[in-house]
């Protein structure tokens, strides 16, 4: 199952509801391509719901990585929300989960970030 | 032959993603088949696909006239799968370590480390050309039916 992503807006901050699996070829791209589509559209403030990501590989977690640190470079915030079990396994294996601001309540991820 | 504890398969199949999605599958079925519990069976699968996926991208860079060989043994004490390419040789001890404060923010670089973070051993052999992993999990006396 390939990865899908919808997009919308609440109180300034963008939010990824993603979908699927986020592996080499079948979504890292598509997570590359919204973050960029969207700090060019001058929407700096993203938050990726991964609740219904099934599974993520190293590619993934490469992209969630990348995602985090061009937005961070471009003046703008990632944070991450409602990882399932697997992922968070993932990322504290991978020591990332200190790395990524990680939300399970999306009000509260909300107004988490910056004015 | 065959029985209900000891088999094997292997395959020969091209450097593409659609190899990596079977010998995924294939290593979850063999995982499920050795008794390995729920939390395992996807630790093994995930290793497996990243061997793979090292194989078809970083070993033969999907070159259409090179192959990726899988061969998947259950044995009375471990599940055993080897994942070979024709690529350039990958030398292990040369890989950065991506828990390191300088490398945490790279975009890759966690393949192996996460093959050798679910497996019980890992050993890489060089074929002059490619790279063989074998990826080995103990099973237990339970698992095994011994």
């Amino acid at each position: 199952m390939s990865m899908k992503v919808s997009t919308r807006q609440v109180d300034g901050v963008t939010i990824l509801d993603l979908s699927g699996r986020i592996t080499l070829g079948e979504g890292s791209v598509t997570i590359r391509d919204a973050v960029r589509d969207l700090l060019a559209k001058g929407q700096s403030k993203i938050l990726l719901n991964l609740a219904e990501i099934s599974y993520i590989d190293s590619s993934g977690i490469g992209e969630l990585v990348s995602a985090f640190t061009t937005v961070k470079n471009a003046g703008g915030e990632l944070k991450l929300l409602n990882l399932t079990k697997k992922v968070q396994d993932l990322l504290q294996i991978t020591k990332l989960y200190t790395v990524f601001d990680v939300k399970d309540d999306e009000a509260s991820a909300i107004s988490s970030f910056s004015k | 032959m065959a029985d209900s504890t000891t088999s094997r398969v292997s395959f020969t199949l091209d450097s593409t993603l659609d190899s990596v999605n079977k010998i995924e599958q294939t290593a979850e079925q063999y995982a499920q088949r050795a008794g390995f519990d729920e939390d395992t069976i996807p630790h093994i699968a995930m290793a497996v696909r990243e061997a793979a996926v090292n194989a078809v991208l970083h070993g033969n860079a999907y070159d259409v006239n090179k192959h990726i060989n899988a061969a998947f043994e259950m044995t009375a004490d471990s599940l055993v799968i080897r994942i070979a390419d024709q690529g350039p040789g990958l030398n292990p001890d040369t890989l950065p370590d991506p828990l390191a404060p300088e490398n945490i923010l790279r975009g890759s670089g966690r393949g192996i480390f996460l093959i050798r973070a679910f497996m019980d051993e890992v050993n890489f052999r060089q074929l002059h050309p490619g790279t063989e992993l074998t990826l080995i999990k103990h099973r237990t006396p339970a698992q095994s039916g011994t």
